[in-house]
């Protein structure tokens, strides 16, 4: 533009019908990689309000029902629950802002046409679904485990003083006590902290797996809500010896179990289930649903 | 540039581009026309790899657009559909595009400046006007400061300032030597914009030449004549040479003439003139007869009765740029790049 430039492209003007050499920008650019798509999610992630809503709430809600749930149970007798499994009913509506996120990560831009902006300034797609993947799950994991942790130690200091009754002995019960506190083992605090968020993470990851599938927010977080509640719902409405199996297969396999089983108060006969291996399910599932929409991703128009 | 070769995409039964060849130059706007539906969006996205084509193919500086290293540097495009996020303000709506170029914080306040945005950078796009939108959009292409722009119906929904401010931007862009490639379905606006046409109808090309060539093929210039005595100056003209014919009030109009001369042969055989004046047969219909001509040949089979293609066969267009003005070192504003040259 300015009058150094044109005076040195007068030189090369031949080549150009029309004397106007090809512009040149001066800023400087860099080859892009996977980095720059990852900063950049960062900052769409941090800069909607869904994300501040959705994540928001969950806390509220782990960590609001944990608390009270806490505090009832404070001082009782010994109500035969191991000492963090409360913080699962608050985590079983905190999940559901999680998996809202997670869709609307990917929905959201295909609702309001950001997706094809976003497109245009990395076609590489796979790379672009990467960078949400693991933008999305990050942020998911940390705060689901924050607030997890957080739940974990209230209920740790406030309910470990609930007296056994003279009457029952240790084995009969999931939880153990030490010197006549309820105590929780290492298993059970990594599980009701890192498993809890680990797994709800997951979930997340999988809803916006389905959210690249189906494109759609309300599609797709109906999909999940159907994911994570039918099988229990299911399983309760089959009374009867006939459908024993299938109710138990729909009990173990429920992503709710998987949970619970975390918090060692599993929804099956099985009292020594510890919901990891339901967690590594979970993760190969989510990672097959990933790699369809990954191959999809590339297939479709935007 | 932008090169089309045989570009075709099919949505189900519709054909919504059909065997598009045409190639977008560098330092002109080219204008590309034609009515609602003709497929020019299509053909916007294909060239983005939005679309993938059913046949044929683009390339922008000779590669797909999933080649390109920099893309925003490359190409930077306004869609006709707003692709930005309601909820994200405008300043972190543009830092998130930079950030995945790898392109410096700092180019953000520049382009917001450039598009006079930088009031409202800390506003969420969903209050924006029509208008407000579309400068956000034009922003976000200009961000990578690319050698090539794309801009689909960049006018609709603005107001005159803002269409005169798109229209000179587009211009300078293109003095800059930037290839810049603008659609629209109003031949006015691209008469006042564009040095070069691309015209499509049902996804066919109709034209590929330039706005000069295009406006002498295309529109008919006539003198019209109003006078008592028709006749008498019906004689006069033929006379001298001329074919008048009468048009529908009873006014003479003469094919090819010129004013100044037909005024002298009234005046010289003595006939009072009520009337005198040129004709230019508008654009619109211009464009109109084009398009209509690409519907009436889709009716019926090609080449089986030896129907005629349109009268601007594609391809036979001039050297393209033929009239673009050449660079003015005195006009242009200050360079902003002087300052991303030093800081390099
Ligand atoms: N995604 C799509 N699915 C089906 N048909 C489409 C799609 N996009 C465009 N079309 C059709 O293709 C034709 C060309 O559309 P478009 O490219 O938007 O035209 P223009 O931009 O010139 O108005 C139209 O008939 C339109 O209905
Ligand atoms: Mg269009």
């Amino acid at each position: 533009m300015s009058t150094q430039q044109y005076e040195g492209q007068a030189a090369g003007q031949a080549n150009w019908p029309n004397g106007i050499a090809p512009y040149n920008s001066p800023i400087p650019m860099a080859r892009t990689h996977l980095g720059h798509a990852l900063v950049s999610e960062w900052t769409k992630i941090r800069t909607v309000r869904s994300t501040v809503w959705t994540l928001s709430v969950m806390f509220v809600l782990v960590v609001g029902i944990g608390l009270l749930t806490a505090m009832a149970l404070s001082g009782d007798d010994y109500t035969g629950m191991p000492l963090l499994s409360s913080g699962l009913f608050g985590l079983m509506l905190g999940q559901l802002c999680v998996i809202t996120l997670g869709v609307l990560v990917v929905t959201s831009e295909y609702g309001t046409g950001m997706i094809r902006t976003t497109l245009t300034a990395c076609p590489q797609r796979g790379r672009v679904l990467l960078a949400k993947a693991v933008v999305f799950f990050v942020l998911a994991f940390v705060m689901t485990t924050l607030a997890c942790t957080l739940t974990a130690l209230i209920n740790s200091a406030l309910l470990s003083d609930q007296t056994r009754p003279s009457y029952v002995s240790d084995s009969n019960f999931g939880g153990s006590f030490e010197g006549g506190k309820l105590v929780a083992s290492g298993g059970e605090w990594l599980g009701a902290t890192v498993g809890a968020g680990l797994y709800v993470a997951l979930l997340g990851l999988l809803s916006l797996a389905v959210g690249a599938l189906l494109r759609h927010s309300a599609g797709a977080i109906t999909t999940m809500m159907g994911v994570v509640l039918l099988p229990l719902v299911m399983a309760l409405f089959m009374a009867g010896e006939a459908l024993k199996d299938v109710r138990d297969f729909l009990l173990e396999y429920s992503p709710l179990n998987g949970l619970a089983s975390l918090y060692r108060i599993p929804m099956t006969e099985d009292q020594d289930a510890t919901g990891w291996p339901l967690l590594g399910g979970l993760a190969v599932v989510t990672l097959i649903i990933l790699g369809v929409a990954y191959a999809l991703l590339h297939k479709r128009d935007v | 540039m932008i090169e089309l070769e045989d570009l075709t995409k099919r949505y189900g039964d519709k054909l919504a581009v059909d065997g598009l060849s045409f190639t977008v130059r560098p330092g002109t706007v080219t204008g590309f026309l034609g009515p609602n539906g003709a497929g020019k969006s299509t053909t916007m996205r294909m060239v983005l790899g939005l679309d993938a084509p059913t046949r044929g193919d683009v390339r922008i500086e000779g590669k797909h657009y999933g080649e390109l290293r920099e893309p925003l540097n490359s190409i930077g495009a306004l869609l006709e559909a707003k692709g930005v996020h309601g909820g994200r303000r405008a300043y972190d709506h543009l830092l998130c595009l930079a950030q995945s170029n790898g392109i410096p914080e700092r180019r953000v306040g520049e382009v917001l400046e450039m598009v006079g945005l930088q009031e409202v950078a800390r506003k969420r796009p969903k209050g924006f006007s029509l208008g407000m939108g579309q400068r956000l959009g034009i922003a976000a292409a200009l961000l990578g400061d690319p050698r090539i722009l794309m801009f689909d119906e960049p006018v609709n929904g603005l107001d005159p300032e803002g269409i005169h401010w798109i229209r000179n931007l587009m211009q300078q862009l293109a003095r800059e030597g930037r290839t810049v490639f603008v659609s629209s379905h109003l031949m006015s606006e691209m008469a006042q914009t564009a040095e070069h046409l691309v015209v499509i109808g049902q996804g066919k090309l109709l034209a590929d030449t330039s706005m000069s060539q295009f406006i002498a093929e295309n529109s008919r210039t006539h003198v019209r004549v109003r006078t008592p005595e028709p006749e008498r100056m019906r004689d006069v003209l033929v006379e001298a040479g001329l074919r008048p014919v009468t048009g529908g009030d009873g006014a003479l109009e003469v094919d090819g003439g010129e004013a100044p001369r037909i005024g002298e042969l009234a005046a010289a055989n003595g006939v009072v003139l009520h009337e005198l004046s040129t004709q230019r047969a508008s654009l619109e219909e211009a464009f109109m007869r084009l398009t209509a001509q690409s519907v009436e040949y889709h009716a019926y089979a090609p080449g089986a009765d030896g129907t005629q293609l349109p009268q601007t066969p594609p391809g036979a267009a001039p050297p393209p740029g033929g009239a673009a003005p050449p660079p003015q070192p005195g006009q242009a504003p200050p360079a902003w790049g002087e300052d991303w040259k030093r800081g390099r």
